[in-house]
């Protein structure tokens, strides 16, 4: 790993510390507007604002594989360590969009439906998505040799990913209880302004944790380049 | 200065591997010449074995660089794994698989015919042990079978992991007899020793690890008479 | 490195696992074993009436298949790291694909067995009534085999390799193999059932489908999994 990428980081760290707080401040925003123009919904009433948090991190969890997906292949590509990191901060960071999206879904379904979970085609893509990203982190855990931890997760992950919209549309195939994907053409005009703003909020914010764990793990590793260079008993420098 | 305008058969410069978070090899450069036997030598744990696998491209190193016959063994490992015998401390056999049955599959993989398997089974004087599942042979007569996969495979450059253990006088004579032949025909020699006697006749130089650095590299005066 | 030399290298892998495998006799009837005592705990547990029984058959069936699977695809990386093989197997010239191909062709010659006697026992406890489209029957099965083929035939690779490898095989292979699996037990509940053909033609071709795609992706990352 080079050290120009880490000096790199460490410019560009105000940056993103702005678009950090920008985000976040998007994210209030669009949620206080969705909340207070939205119309309360004809069958479940206020219960439906869980849908500004819960739809744009559904789509959210779909998003962040891409992620996976791109600095995987790059990876493969150009055996560099800064995409090993930020695939596996992707990876992360789509584990907790998907909890998210599965919690939240729960919780809008319990008042509705009366259970905790019925096997609708988007909760329980998201599942498998879950599990797929726990498999990812598992094989991550269990790697102790760094090149090796590095290239199977490259590979593991891009398969993974691949298989993303695969199990979505095998998973609908299979079943369909859950409300049509809500497209805005079928969501009444009226949360469609409120669903917009959030997702691009959650873009945003989604953006800024991949960023921030990415820089962690980048120093992280940085510290631990340069105490074995001392161990190896050599400048630091490359 | 030494004969620089002839390509090293194995040249390492700096190799450097860590496990973990401790350096196994801490920097090693040497360099091996066509038709040489170099012996490494050190207590355990002091790189011999790494410093091999670095160099037959099974491990990736950590710090440094190497090549064999001029290939890079990270950039070009391919072209150099086409050059190379490796001989592992551990068999590296299918135990459920006869004898015959292991070396025709090296056969297979090098894509040759099967026409040497006798020859090299009488060589390592294991003809009547053809039909026998390698799990039934003694340690040291599967040592006899890696040998002749090594015949097999007619490399341009050995790499030994403790070639001599399990063996009785005559496999120990029976692998000096092949290094020798070996080297006569051009071939270099990097061998793990965990004693210098049984190596002794073979031997030009001895290169002595300790702690993942070279210690000393004396040359071995036996040989050179 | 040309196409015939590699399938040359493929098919001896494949010869030399098949070859292992029958000796050590001990491997295919223990991994048929566990496969059909899987089948008759789930007997258990879905109880004896007859209709509960029939419409679980299917899926009982394959999974009895895959955790049977998943002990075979272990153990076929298990010889090559037990003697040191393995070093010796990435050291011969040509592609890491060919010792993909190999082993994934044992390993299919492997599960296709196992799944002809997992059908029969799996039809005889759980009451299935042989369907007029049993060759389609056939190949919706064989379909899915084969993905499960691959995909393990992949992970485990790594999986066998590594510190926790019972817990990492299944827990990688499971979830990537859901859209198959909903295919493959869909498809098998509809032949089964005595449904006609058109249905279980789409799943074919959507089973076929997802061969492809996992073979060609194993095949295209399989170098930097076997090489590391």
């Amino acid at each position: 790993m080079t050290k120009s990428s880490l000096v790199a980081a460490d410019r560009h760290s105000r940056r993103w510390m702005i678009f950090g707080c920008f985000a976040f401040a998007s994210l209030i925003a669009s949620q206080v507007i969705a909340i207070l123009i939205s119309p309360p919904d004809r069958d479940m009433g206020d219960l439906q604002k869980i849908m500004y948090v819960h739809v744009p991190a559904a789509w959210m969890t779909m998003l962040a594989p891409l992620a996976m997906l791109w600095f995987g292949v790059r990876y493969l590509w150009k055996r560099r360590e800064e995409d090993d990191l930020l695939a596996a901060s992707s990876a992360e960071v789509a584990t907790i969009f998907a909890g998210l999206t599965l919690c939240l879904g729960m919780i809008w379904g319990r008042p509705t439906w009366g259970v905790w979970w019925t096997w609708d085609p988007r909760l329980t893509s998201t599942l498998v998505l879950f599990l797929i990203l726990a498999g990812y982190l598992a094989l991550r855990a269990f790697t102790d040799d760094r090149e090796q931890r590095a290239q199977w997760s490259a590979a593991v992950g891009v398969l993974g990913a691949i298989n993303v919209p695969i199990v979505y549309m095998s998973v609908r195939w299979w079943r369909t209880i859950h409300q049509i994907q809500s497209n805005p053409s079928t969501v009444d005009p009226a949360y469609v302004i409120g669903l917009r703003l959030n997702a691009f909020a959650f873009l945003f914010v989604m953006i800024f944790f991949i960023r921030r764990r990415y820089e962690a793990a980048l120093f992280e590793r940085s510290a631990e380049h340069v105490a074995e260079a001392a161990a190896l008993g050599v400048s630091s420098g490359n | 200065m030494s004969d620089d305008f002839q390509t090293a058969a194995i040249e390492a410069s700096g190799l450097a591997r860590r496990y973990g978070a401790s350096w196994v090899l801490r920097g090693v450069s040497l360099r091996v010449a066509r038709g040489e036997v170099v012996g490494l030598l050190g207590t355990n744990g002091s790189g011999k074995s790494t410093l091999l696998r670095i160099l037959a491209t099974l491990l990736k190193p950590h710090a440094g660089s190497g090549s064999v016959w001029g290939h890079d063994i990270v950039r070009n490992a391919a072209a150099v794994r086409s050059q190379i015998g490796f001989l592992a401390h551990s068999p590296g056999l299918y135990d459920d698989l006869t004898t015959r049955e292991n070396l025709t599959f090296v056969t297979a993989m090098l894509g040759r015919g099967e026409g040497d398997i006798d020859r090299v089974l009488e060589r390592v004087d294991l003809a009547h042990a053809a039909g026998t599942q390698v799990r039934a042979l003694s340690a040291g007569m599967q040592r006899r079978v890696a040998l002749a996969r090594l015949m097999l495979v007619r490399p341009k450059v050995l790499f030994l992991d403790e070639p001599y253990s399990n063996l009785d006088s005559s496999g120990i004579a029976l692998v000096n007899a092949l290094v020798g032949e070996w080297t006569a025909e051009g071939a270099a020699a990097l061998v793990v020793l965990h004693e210098l006697a049984p190596a002794a006749p073979v031997l030009h130089r001895t290169v002595t690890l300790h702690e993942g650095r070279i210690a000393s590299s004396e040359p071995n005066v036996a040989v050179m008479a | 490195m040309s196409a015939r030399d590699e399938w040359r290298r493929a098919r001896a892998i494949a010869w030399k696992d098949l070859t292992a495998e029958r000796r050590s006799k001990a491997g295919f009837n223990g991994v048929v074993a566990l496969s059909v005592t899987i089948l008759v705990l789930f007997g258990f547990a879905l109880g004896p009436d007859t209709q509960a029984i029939r419409d679980a058959a299917a899926g009982a069936i394959w999974l009895a298949l895959l955790f049977g699977g998943v002990l075979a695809f272990n153990r076929s990386y298990q010889m090559e790291l037990d003697g040191g093989a393995l070093e010796q197997l990435i050291l011969y010239p040509g592609s890491r694909r060919a010792i993909f191909c190999g082993k994934l062709m044992a390993n299919l010659a492997f599960v296709s067995l196992m799944l002809v006697i997992v059908v029969a026992v799996g039809g005889v406890l759980f009451q299935v009534r042989v369907p007029d489209a049993w060759p389609s029957l056939i190949v919706i099965l064989f379909l899915g085999a084969l993905a499960l083929v691959t995909l393990g035939t992949f992970y485990a690779a790594m999986a066998s390799r590594s510190r926790a490898r019972e817990v990492l095989l299944p827990l990688l292979l499971f979830p990537m193999l859901v859209p198959v699996l909903l295919a493959a037990m869909e498809a098998t509940r509809a032949l089964l059932g005595g449904n006609a053909m058109g249905d279980a033609g789409a799943w074919a071709r959507l089973l076929a489908a997802f061969d492809v795609i996992f073979l060609a992706a194993s095949l295209l990352v399989f170098e930097s999994v076997i090489d590391a």
